[in-house]
């Protein structure tokens, strides 16, 4: 089963039907047999995975087959827990990460969580420039533009402009997950972690979040953890799915969905398990 | 078994009808004796407390034995001093080793901190007060206003340290990977996003404990020792409400007692004035920000 598991995170290279010349610069992330340990128990065992640049990735699987932990070991997120061991190498723009220190890392890598987070002793516009003002200090007028501005391209601008002052936690969970998906862009990151971002939302918050997604590729890499195989489907170039922390299988959205090569994946996307 | 043959059964259901009825009633009389002492205490001191109360007591020096009137002006603001010194000394020490216990709490270290806070405010005050006589009064050979308030801030810190650190793991560990997925630094994050969240509650606990200090009597016994006199210098001896009390309640002069009556009404009055404020702070963190 293991060497299966192996020749399926490599075939998928067959699949980049647009492989040039500088292909290696276009890597967003690369991970090299990245290990995750719990207490011992590897929560993700040697996944070695491509994501390029400008593109929308997606990672299925079922609960508790790592998904999450792989996602969060990106940004480095697994620091915060002592109990937890990172293995493997991981690249970000073709540099290791090991190179820089974890703050510069998640600047680079921002995160949306799956619960509409905002920090609730903030108003609207703090939590849009909370990263910023947090960091160093910026001019009134040029926070007032960031505001606007981060707050248009998620899609909040509309309904919060008048009332940018009043507690974030007076939101919908919608508008704060734009709320918290404006904050995360408003520190210019290059790649962002979606960690199942619309499964505590309504279906209307949720396609505002997929539309965003969409657009938001001119610009950033996105890699989307989700429970929702048509939202994976519908948002994602390429999918990846996850079972008992080791990936079975990474290809193409489309084919994924279609033709998978592997049965799990078959089953999974059909229903069968999970 | 199943709930079905309970209700088909009703001498069962009397019987816990029965239960639940005497389980209540003691629930209510423990709490009537809760609440008796304190009220009793409250009515009484007002009672025999504001009849002895005029502008006098908050602005007249003591007098001596046999001359009537006078206050306890000296013992009000050696109070405040000592207070001051003490939180001075309580509120940063147990604010900063709370945010070491609850956000790096998984060292060998913390774990010691928490125990020995633990044990610490369990420590009767008249200990403490010894510790600082042996660490201060002895090596100055004196005693002074800045003993009583280094015992004031040691008794403080358990409470202060054991709020702050309930507080902080209140806050959801969302927020702080939210800060920290900003690329924003960890003691950034603690301060800024942790700290700041949880303040109105810590603020409450600051509060209890200077309440708490505010009554102390043992520990200032032989640390700040008292004084009948003008006295603001931090290393001379210095009066305080409670240790005026204790001085004035033994003695045998009926005027003493009736100022000693109206001291314990100021401080009763104190220490609910700062429950009302808990009260008003923590009150606002509902309706506002949490």
């Amino acid at each position: 089963m293991d060497t299966e598991i192996f020749q399926a995170d490599v075939s998928d290279e067959t699949d980049d039907s647009e492989s040039s010349p500088e292909k290696e610069s276009k890597n967003a992330v690369l991970t090299k047999d990245l290990s995750v340990y719990f207490n011992n128990r590897a929560g993700i065992d040697k996944i070695s995975l491509k994501v390029k640049k400008n593109t929308v990735t997606a990672i299925i699987g079922p609960s508790g087959c790592g998904k999450s932990t792989f996602l969060r070991s990106l940004n480095l997120m697994h620091d915060l827990v002592p109990k937890a061991r990172v293995f493997g190498e991981i690249f970000i723009h073709n540099e290791n990460i090991t190179d820089f220190s974890a703050v510069d890392i998640r600047k680079k890598v921002g995160m949306v969580f799956q619960k509409p987070n905002p920090f609730p002793t903030m108003s609207i516009y703090d939590n849009v420039v909370a990263g910023l003002k947090l960091n160093a200090h910026h001019k009134r007028s040029e926070l007032d533009e960031i505001v606007e501005k981060n707050l248009k391209y998620s899609g909040l601008w509309e309904e919060v402009k008048d009332r940018l002052k009043t507690p974030a936690v007076s939101l919908s969970g919608g508008q704060q997950q734009r709320l918290c998906i404006a904050r995360t862009i408003a520190v210019k990151p290059e790649i962002i972690l979606m960690d199942e971002p619309s499964s505590a939302l309504d279906p209307m918050s949720t396609s505002k979040i997929e539309e965003l997604i969409y657009y938001f590729k001119e610009y950033y890499t996105i890699i989307i953890v989700t429970h929702n195989m048509q939202q994976a489907a519908r948002v994602s170039d390429q999918t990846a799915f996850f079972y008992l922390g080791k990936l079975i299988e990474y290809s193409k959205t489309r084919r994924m969905f279609t033709n998978p090569k592997e049965k799990l994946t078959e089953e999974y996307v059909t229903g069968k398990f999970g | 078994m199943t709930s079905a043959s309970i209700i088909k059964n009703p001498s069962n259901l009397r019987s816990r009808k029965i239960i639940n009825s005497v389980m209540l009633t003691m629930c209510i009389l423990a709490a009537v004796i809760t609440i008796i002492p304190l009220l009793y205490i409250f009515f009484y001191t007002t009672q025999s407390g504001i009849s002895s109360l005029n502008v006098d007591f908050f602005t007249q020096l003591p007098k001596p034995v046999g001359e009537e009137g006078g206050g306890m002006a000296n013992a009000i603001v050696g109070s405040a001093i000592l207070i001051g010194i003490g939180a001075l000394i309580g509120i940063p020490v147990g604010i900063l080793s709370g945010i070491y216990i609850s956000e790096y709490s998984k060292t060998f270290v913390s774990t010691i901190v928490k125990f020995i806070t633990d044990v610490l405010s369990g420590v009767p005050s008249i200990i403490v007060g010894i510790f600082a006589y042996g660490v201060i009064v002895i090596p100055m050979q004196r005693f002074s206003a800045l003993a009583g308030g280094f015992a004031l801030g040691i008794l403080m810190i358990p409470t202060i340290t054991k709020i702050t650190e309930e507080m902080l793991k209140l806050v959801p560990q969302s927020l702080r990977e939210a800060s920290l997925a900003l690329g924003v630094s960890r003691w950034k994050t603690t301060l800024k996003i942790v700290l700041k969240t949880a303040s109105s509650g810590i603020v409450t606990g600051v509060l209890l404990a200077i309440a708490r200090a505010a009554g102390e009597t043992a520990p200032l016994l032989f640390t700040s020792f008292g004084n009948s006199f003008w006295q603001t210098s931090l290393d001379e001896p210095m009066a305080a409400l409670p240790l005026q009390i204790f001085v004035y309640a033994i003695s045998p002069y009926d005027d003493w007692h009736r100022q000693a009556w109206a001291g314990a009404f100021v401080l009763i009055f104190l220490v609910f004035v700062v429950n009302l404020l808990v009260r008003i702070v923590t009150r606002n963190k509902f309706s506002g920000n949490l």
